[in-house]
């Protein structure tokens, strides 16, 4: 059961309505391996997608979602809107809601900006990222990827490595990983690794060489060059040097292990181009199984449809 | 909920059999044997009726009919009347309907809304030579033109009234039973 008018935060959500939205997103997933990928489940719904950073494959996915469930969907993005004229995101709420909306995906530089439009608008909120607070939706399809892999979350070892400061997905991963389950390992340079981690129950390493012994789920984070103005760390070539992920770190992983990426990679950074071509079909699977989520994001959110067994 | 009080039992185990190979025999029949024939159960009580139809047409012929399972939660024209949020499941019809003569299968016939959303369903995995329709018991009290090919049995039934088919898979036990609104 999921019963929140919104979806902002993973850390706000119990285990059991993490699985029930991962649960709704399998038969979505279903949909979109048919010849023709569309059920009228959302016929007269509007989703609005507002995006005040750029995306490429959450804001696409959001509208594929969208269309495959016969919803209508626009996309406002900052350039192209009154925002660039100094609209409030308040006002800008505002007009959304005289639209007419059922939904906003809101993608926003600032931590909290979902939390203030979901007390602001009365459609259903979804955080497609807030600054470096949480990305819901992208820890949901990296979950759903793991358990459709590996047929369970509980008990796997998850290593995250990189950018754990600058890193939404990272937090949302953690939450997710941890409430159902999973011993969630994370692992950076010093300055790239926020104080308050030990917190969320995940441990901290320094050496990728530690944090990979026997993991079953690596995900390797974006080294995002437009944060890293501050030089938190000395340089690409080094970073790669200590934290890429190659050949012989992942030997170090238990066999099999899943590597996975939220994208766009930074080939030869993060991680090296062989590895990253040999598990290139985990990093497309994911961005399929990002649409079946969202896809159940957008069905659960607008209210699902009542089944009466009674009424034939 | 208002409390319901089982007022008759209207089928046995017997009966259901006998009602499931007479379908099969009508199906045959209609269809001029097994080729291009598939069922697909509409979730959830339709699909063991389509299995169990799926042997008996094999006991008959000795030619095996695919069978395909159908959740319909997502083709429901009642999103906004909710009250609670459905499990949706999944759809596995695991073969090509292209061209094939379908027989849907569910357990009652009521509304005719179900065998609606089923038919759009249906009709988005492809495009079927023709589709009929199989239903255990007719209660009638239809809201759309919608008629049934194949009837084990119809049973005039108050609105009030509620027929529940109970089925060994699902229920463990072969029944149909009316049951009354109290």
């Amino acid at each position: 059961m999921y019963k929140h008018k919104d979806l902002l935060a993973l850390k706000d959500l119990s285990a059991g309505e993490i699985s029930f939205l991962l649960d709704t997103a399998k038969p979505m997933k279903e949909i979109i391996t048919r010849p023709i990928k569309k059920v009228p489940t959302l016929r007269g719904r509007t989703v609005v997608n507002l995006f005040y950073e750029n995306s490429t494959r959450t804001r696409s996915s959001f509208e594929l979602a969208a269309k495959y469930l016969s919803a209508d969907s626009i996309n406002i993005s900052s350039s192209s809107s009154s925002v660039a004229k100094g609209e409030s995101l308040y006002d800008t709420a505002r007009t959304i809601q005289s639209l007419g909306a059922d939904v906003v995906v809101l993608r926003h530089p600032m931590a909290g900006a979902p939390h203030l439009l979901a007390k602001t608008v009365k459609a259903a909120v979804i955080n497609a990222g807030d600054g470096a607070h949480e990305h819901p939706s992208q820890a949901l399809l990296d979950l759903f990827t793991v358990r459709e892999r590996r047929g369970k979350i509980d008990g796997l070892t998850v290593v995250i490595v990189g950018d754990i400061l600058h890193s939404r997905v990272a937090r949302s991963d953690i939450w997710g990983f941890t409430k159902l389950g999973a011993e969630v390992r994370v692992c950076g340079p010093p300055t790239l690794l926020p104080p308050e981690l030990e917190q969320t129950g995940a441990r901290v390493f320094y050496r990728p060489e530690e944090a990979l012994a026997g993991a079953d789920v690596i995900i390797m984070l974006r080294i995002q060059k437009e944060r890293q103005r501050q030089g938190l760390f000395p340089g690409l070539r080094e970073y790669a040097r200590l934290y890429g992920l190659n050949r012989e770190r992942l030997a170090l992983a238990a066999p099999g292990a899943l590597v996975m990426h939220p994208g766009p990679m930074n080939r030869g950074v993060e991680i090296g181009h062989d590895i990253a071509d040999s598990t290139v079909a985990l990093i497309e699977e994911q961005v399929t199984n990002g649409v079946a989520v969202r896809m159940a994001l957008l069905y659960l959110l607008t209210g699902g449809g009542a089944h009466h067994e009674a009424d034939h | 909920m208002p409390a319901l009080r089982e007022k008759a039992r209207i089928i046995d185990q017997d009966g259901i059999r006998r009602a499931l190979t007479r379908i099969a025999h009508e199906i045959i029949e209609r269809n001029k044997g097994t080729d291009n024939l598939v069922l697909i159960g509409i979730r959830r009580r339709g699909v063991p009726l389509a299995r169990r139809l799926a042997g008996k047409i094999k006991q008959i012929e000795g030619s095996q009919v695919p069978v395909g399972i159908l959740d319909i939660t997502l083709y429901r024209d009642d999103l906004s009347s909710l009250n609670h949020q459905p499990v949706v499941r999944q759809t596995e019809v695991n073969f090509s309907i292209e061209g094939k003569k379908v027989v849907l299968v569910d357990d009652v016939l009521y509304t005719g809304r179900t065998i609606r959303a089923a038919l759009d369903a249906v009709i988005d995995l492809g495009r079927p030579r023709s589709i009929q329709l199989a239903a255990l018991i007719d209660r009638g009290h239809r809201e759309l033109p919608i008629r049934a090919d194949y009837v084990g049995k119809n049973v005039p039934t108050a609105r009030r009234e509620l027929v529940e088919v109970r089925l060994s898979e699902t229920d463990g036990m072969d029944e149909v039973v009316i049951m009354e609104k109290t």
